[in-house]
This record gives C-alpha cells, structure tokens and sequence, in this order.
C-alpha cells in the first residue's frame, strides 16, 4: 500500500466519522458503554478471585503429633511433611503457643484462662499450593508416621472452588454475550453510515476500486470508534473503581474486604479495553461493508 | 475492443433479457446503441460493466473475457470503461475538484498525477471554473459535464453513456453529444445508449438497434428502423 493511499484512507476514516457526528457519537457511545459493563464485570471477577485466593490461603490443614513424641521428635516431622506433594508450608506449632492462641481468642472468658497446655497437642498448620487436592493432600499426611489425626475443612475448600468456578464461568459468559452484542450493534451503526454512502461505493465500485480499497476507510473509522470508546471507558472505569473502591473501604469497618488497588491494573485495564475496543469498532465494521462490497 | 458472441442473458424472474446477441464494436468507434424500453438495452451495460453475468456466450471487453472473469479483475476490467449514466451519480457533498480526484484516487492515482490531470480534464469539458463548485450549484448540463469528466478522468479505453441526455433540454443534449465526439476524435471508443432519435440522426454514426433481446438493425448514418420509445 503507498504512503499517499495510507493518509487518504486516514483522512477518510477520520472525515467520515465527523460528517456522520450523531451516528459517531451513537457508535462510541455503545462501545464505551459495553465495555464499561465488561470491563466492570471482569473487575468484579478479579476482585473476588483474589478474595477468594486470601481465603484460599487462609484454610490450612491442622496435622497433630502424636502425645508420645517428644518436642524435638515433634519438630523432625517438619521435613517429612514439607516433602508431601502440594504442601506449600508446614508451621510448626507447640502446645504452649497453641494454647496462648487459644486463650487469646477469649480474653474475657475466665474459664479459658489459666489452662495446663498439656491438655492440647504439639500441631502443624500446613498450608497447601492446590486447593482442589486437598483430600488427597490430607491422606499423604495421614501417612506420615508421627501424625496422629488430621483436621483438614473439605467441604469448605469445596464451597470455595465452587464459587470460583462459577464466578469464572458467569464472567466468561457474560462477556462473551455482551461482546457478541457489541460487534452487532456497532456493525449496524456503520451500517447505517454505510448505507448512506452507498452511492459513494456504487461509484468507486463502477470506476475499478479494489474492495480493499473501499474497505479501508471503514477499518479506520471502526478503529477510531473503537479506540476512542475504549479510552473513554477507561476513564470511566477508572473514575467508578475509585468509586466503590472508597465506598468500600467506608462501609467495611472490618476491612474484610481487600479491593485491589487500580494502580495494580491499569495496565492490563487499558490493554484490554484498547484490544476490544479496536476488535469490536473493526470487526463491526469489516461486517457492515461487506453486504456493500458483494455487487 | 468490444466483443459480444452468441451472448444470452436471463434474470432469476426468467426474462430473457437478452436472446444470442453477436456485435463487435473496434477500437476509437462511436457507436449509438437505440431501442424501445425493455428492449435489453440496460442489460447489455449491466454485461459491459461486470454487473450480470451472461448465461451463455462470450464477451470480451478491452482484453478482458467478462464470461468467465475472476472477482480479482473486475476492478480492472472496469478502469478500462468509464461509465456516465443519465442521474450524473455525483456526490453531493464533494467539490467538482473532489469528485474526480474521488474516482482517480479509487484507481491507486498519486496526488501529483490528481493535480496535474484534473484541471485538463475539467477544461476538455469547459468546467475549469467550477472546480471548487458543488454538484447542487451546477445546472443540469453542467452536471452531466462533470460526470464525462468522472468518465474521463482515469483515461479509459471505452465510455459508456447510459442515456446521458436523458435528463438534459435539446440544446444541452446537443451540447453534450458534440462533447462525447471531441473525446472519440481523441481516441477514445464511446458507446451511447439513447432513445432521442433526432439527435443519432443529426451524428451520422454506427447505430444498432436492439429489440426483443436481438440487433435488429446494425448501420451506419442514422437510426433506420421501427419506433424507438422512451
């Protein structure tokens, strides 16, 4: 393509999207609009992913020593059980800590004050890499001679991976539609602008233009829709994160909450807003054309 | 070269439009091509231009076989041809100067080959002062004027005017016609499809006359021949 064909079909696109300023506005209005919905769910997602992933963390196996061990015998467990296939970390923990712990979650409680540490058990709060196989995980450490009973929350791992799973798959599928619905709406408002420059192609069809060369005003113009809806929905984005974000932080006096920071995403943000955005404006443009192009 | 052998045409409604027509028509001619409505005249340009296929039969045009040409070179078969047609088909909202730059660029044209071929085109049909004019400022006449100059301006082979004078009064008609004579002494082969019998007579040229899909009469000097209606 040469240079002087390059700044035509620029110019084109460009002109064409301020002759046709109401159906313009309308295109970027759709794109900015889908993409903030997209964009909002998929931020949604990611915040209870990583929610999700601090509570994944948070459940550990508990693995108690058998009585007869001595703490040193105790504290040689570590290795065996570092070596178990998915355990990311095994805590040791003696009796006295345990106990300290324990009373510590009751200050006022006087009954649960002065108790002998003896009454519980030397433990190792291991902390396991997959979630998914935690049962498996629980009898290799059942195995470990040394260990003699194992407390390990299955079914809450299993609520976990549940709610994971089927945020994931709501938020694929959404996006999915809302994209689908996008490229649509965007195709047939080129469309329209496209239909009332038919005579225009009509012409440029009858002289000898390539569809190529008919074509490629339109991939400028999608690309200028798109890429200028996207950066508005970035900033729109931006704007309500920080939002709720702070409304958030307000209302969550516990802090149980961790919304990650936008200063974290942005990036990503913006590369995939700029990338749907252009595929959306581009993709719905080539599919408005192409019913012109058949004559 | 135009050349029509044996050529069939039938629309999906089952008119058959055109009914083995053979007809050569050799480089730098002028040719009128007259008939009733309906006679096939507006299928044999949809045939010239690429935009039917023919049924049955050969065409070939300027050196490309039209029967059996690829999607590929159409465009290139149709920047041999420039095409008129009787409603101008200008943009309105480009500039005389834009409206062929439009068509010239649409063929891959440099700017400097834009600018240094406009202004000679625009002054071969006496609009030099109206480049920066838009179509809905110019009359009738001087309209048509700019779509020859469109036609012309990729310096095709073949013109092809579909009933040009259609929407013209008799001195603009005439006018016109004294144009499209001066671009066939330049070397270019016209093809004028008209049913206004006063003015084939008054050119003396090749006129082939269809009806029913056929040529009935193929001539030289004037229209000869049953009634040629609008």
């Amino acid at each position: 393509m040469a240079k002087h064909d390059v700044r035509y079909f620029a110019h084109e696109g460009l002109s064409n999207m301020f002759s046709h300023g109401f159906m313009s506005f309308a295109a970027i209005g759709i794109t900015v609009a889908c993409l903030l919905i997209m964009g909002t769910f998929t931020l949604v997602a990611v915040n209870a992913n990583e929610l999700l992933r601090d509570l994944e963390q948070d459940n550990e196996i508990l693995a108690y020593v058998d009585d007869s061990y001595t703490e040193a015998e105790a504290k040689a467990l570590q290795k065996k059980l570092e070596a178990i296939p998915n355990v990311a970390s095994a805590t040791y923990i003696s009796k006295e800590e345990a106990m300290e712990a324990f009373t510590a979650q009751y200050p006022d409680e006087a009954l649960f004050q002065d108790l002998d540490p003896e009454i519980l058990r030397d433990r190792y709060a291991i902390k396991i890499t997959n979630l998914e196989q935690i049962r498996q995980t629980k009898e290799a450490v059942e195995g470990v001679a040394g260990i003699a009973r194992v407390n390990a929350y299955e079914e809450i791992a299993g609520g976990f991976i549940t709610v994971r799973n089927v945020a994931t798959v709501v938020c694929v599928a959404l996006i999915v539609i809302l994209f689908v619905v996008s490229v649509f709406i965007i195709s047939n408002t080129i469309k329209l602008t496209t239909f009332d420059r038919r005579e225009e192609i009509a012409i440029m069809r009858m002289v000898g233009a390539t569809n190529g060369f008919i074509r490629w005003p339109f991939v400028y113009e999608g690309f200028l829709f798109g890429f200028l809806g996207a950066l508005v929905a970035f900033l729109l984005q931006w704007a309500l994160y920080e939002a709720v974000a702070k409304g958030v932080a307000a209302n969550d006096a516990l802090q149980l909450i961790h919304v990650i920071p936008f200063s974290q995403l942005w990036g990503p943000v913006a590369a995939v807003f700029a990338g749907a955005g252009i595929v959306i404006g581009v993709g719905g443009s080539l599919s408005a054309i192409r019913k012109f192009l058949q004559v | 070269m135009i050349r029509l052998k044996d050529v069939e045409m039938e629309y999906d409604n089952g008119t058959r439009a055109i009914q083995g027509i053979t007809l050569t028509i050799e480089d730098g001619e002028f040719v009128f091509l007259v008939g009733p409505s309906g006679s096939g005249k507006s299928t044999i340009i949809k045939l010239l231009t690429g935009e039917v296929e023919p049924c049955a039969g050969r065409i070939m045009i300027n050196g490309f076989s039209v029967s059996n040409i690829s999607e590929k070179q159409i465009p290139l078969m149709r920047r041999t041809l420039g095409i008129i047609f009787q409603d101008f088909r200008l943009i309105e909202k480009k500039t005389v100067y834009d409206n062929l730059a439009f068509v010239m660029r649409a063929v891959g044209a440099s700017p400097k080959e834009i600018r240094k071929r406009i202004p000679y085109v625009l002054e071969l049909v006496g609009l030099e002062k109206k480049a920066g004019s838009y179509p809905t400022e110019l009359s009738g006449g001087e309209q048509q004027r700019v779509a020859i100059a469109r036609a012309l301006v990729n310096n095709p082979d073949t013109i092809i005017a579909d009933e040009p004078t259609g929407n013209l009064d008799p001195e603009r008609s005439l006018e016109l016609m004294s144009l499209l004579v001066k671009i066939n002494q330049l070397g270019t082969t016209v093809v004028v499809v008209t049913h206004e019998k006063d003015l084939v007579d008054r050119f003396g040229k090749r006129v082939v006359t269809i009806d029913s899909g056929h040529v009935v009469n193929d001539s030289v000097g004037g229209y000869v021949g049953g009634h040629i209606h609008g």
